[in-house]
């Protein structure tokens, strides 16, 4: 009896040592960032071309919210000058007209800046390569790492068959949940940010980034547009903070015996 | 001749022996180590513990553990390219550990994330 029962408390240890061949521990995996902004003590989020819908000033709006989430969570310091109208230091003159053009004026009265048609955006995107321009608002800044770009935001829609949830009783009253495939109008927007990290001492680009994100709504629903403007542009702002600072991703591996 | 031959047997089987005596000894002795990092690593010090196990694959370079803790010693210090080489070896000497499988699966998410910033 004796022999049988330390027999079964050996076999016990050794199950119970055999099962712990793991232990989960959590990891925290660092990310570099894209680029390496430490030669620059300044960060200058100078103005975006902005394309699309009227509704919302993608200029201004992406300008502050950049540099508000830069300093909060890039921690960086941002120079907190003017936002560019880059609209008008990037329209296109026409080749014939050129020596006597006038000064460029994409600024409506109500001093908005005047969105650019989609189709019109890339002779305003030449302005990136514009090394010189770049150098001189470097200059004016004392040298920063300059952020601009292109923000594309227009209206879309689309319509479908999509899942839906639906709550349905039995003959005894029951609750449950079944997916429904309904047909649907759906509307909403397409968010399509491009920027551009110049470095302010040279003119010359330092990287490029785009990202697309969209968002539908039901038809029926009303969504004013800045809201679908932020709620976009919080999808995406992770991956662009990642450019300039590291980031961690926390998650657990197994560590084996 | 015979004699000779008898001696040469035994010769082979006292070496292979003392082989394998020798084996035991670096396993037991790289099992220490890879202890050892567990309670490094589950006190959030990293670096004893990535010093443990690469001291634990020196001496056992047969212990898919070892290799398996060093990977992840090295994804937690952002060393990609040590953690899939380690993980690689890792799968290699037990390619039906499910764990070793799950944690290359995650590392590789991270990994490719790491990759397409880079590309950029």
């Amino acid at each position: 009896m004796r022999t049988a029962r330390t027999l079964a408390s050996a076999a016990l240890a050794l199950a119970a040592s055999g099962c712990l061949t793991f232990v989960e521990v959590p990891v925290e995996t660092p990310i570099r960032p894209k680029i390496d902004a430490s030669p620059f003590s300044r960060v200058y989020v100078a103005g975006f071309l902005p394309s699309g819908s009227e509704d919302v000033d993608t200029n201004l709006e992406t300008v502050r919210l950049l540099r508000s989430q830069l300093k909060n969570k890039g921690g960086m310091r941002i120079i907190e000058a003017d936002v560019l109208p880059l609209a008008d230091a990037a329209k296109p003159v026409p080749a014939e007209s050129a020596p006597a053009a006038p000064p460029a004026a994409a600024q409506s009265d109500s001093g908005k800046t005047d969105t650019i048609a989609e189709a019109e955006l890339p002779p305003y995107e030449k302005i990136f390569e514009n090394k010189d321009y770049w150098k001189k608002v470097g200059e004016e800044f004392g040298s920063p790492l300059i952020i601009t770009g292109s923000v594309v935001f227009v209206p879309h829609q689309r319509s479908g068959y999509v899942q839906k949830e639906q709550e349905v009783y039995d003959s005894f009253g029951r609750r449950s949940v079944v997916p429904v495939r309904t047909y649907m109008d759906r509307k909403g927007y397409i968010l399509r940010p491009k920027f551009v990290f110049i470095d302010g001492r040279t003119g010359e680009t330092l990287y490029t980034e785009t990202f697309r994100e969209e968002i539908l709504y039901n038809a029926e629903q009303s969504t004013p547009a800045l809201s679908s403007y932020f709620e976009l542009m919080d999808r995406l702002l992770p991956s662009f903070l990642s450019t300039l600072s590291s980031q961690t991703i926390r998650g657990s591996r197994f560590l084996l015996k | 001749m015979p004699a000779l031959k008898k001696l040469i047997a035994l010769a082979v089987v006292g070496v292979a022996i003392s082989a394998t005596l020798a084996q035991a000894a670096d396993r037991k002795a790289a099992v220490e180590q890879v202890s050892f990092g567990i309670d490094a690593a589950k006190a959030g010090l990293w670096r004893e513990a990535t010093y443990r196990w690469e001291r634990a694959v020196e001496l056992d370079p047969s212990y898919a553990a070892a290799f398996n803790n060093l990977a992840i010693a090295y994804e937690q210090a952002g060393q990609f390219e040590k953690a899939k080489q380690a993980y690689q070896k890792a799968a290699e000497l037990d390619p039906k550990n499910t764990y070793i499988k799950q944690n290359i699966d995650l590392f590789k998410e991270i990994n490719d994330r790491a990759n397409r910033q880079n590309a950029r």
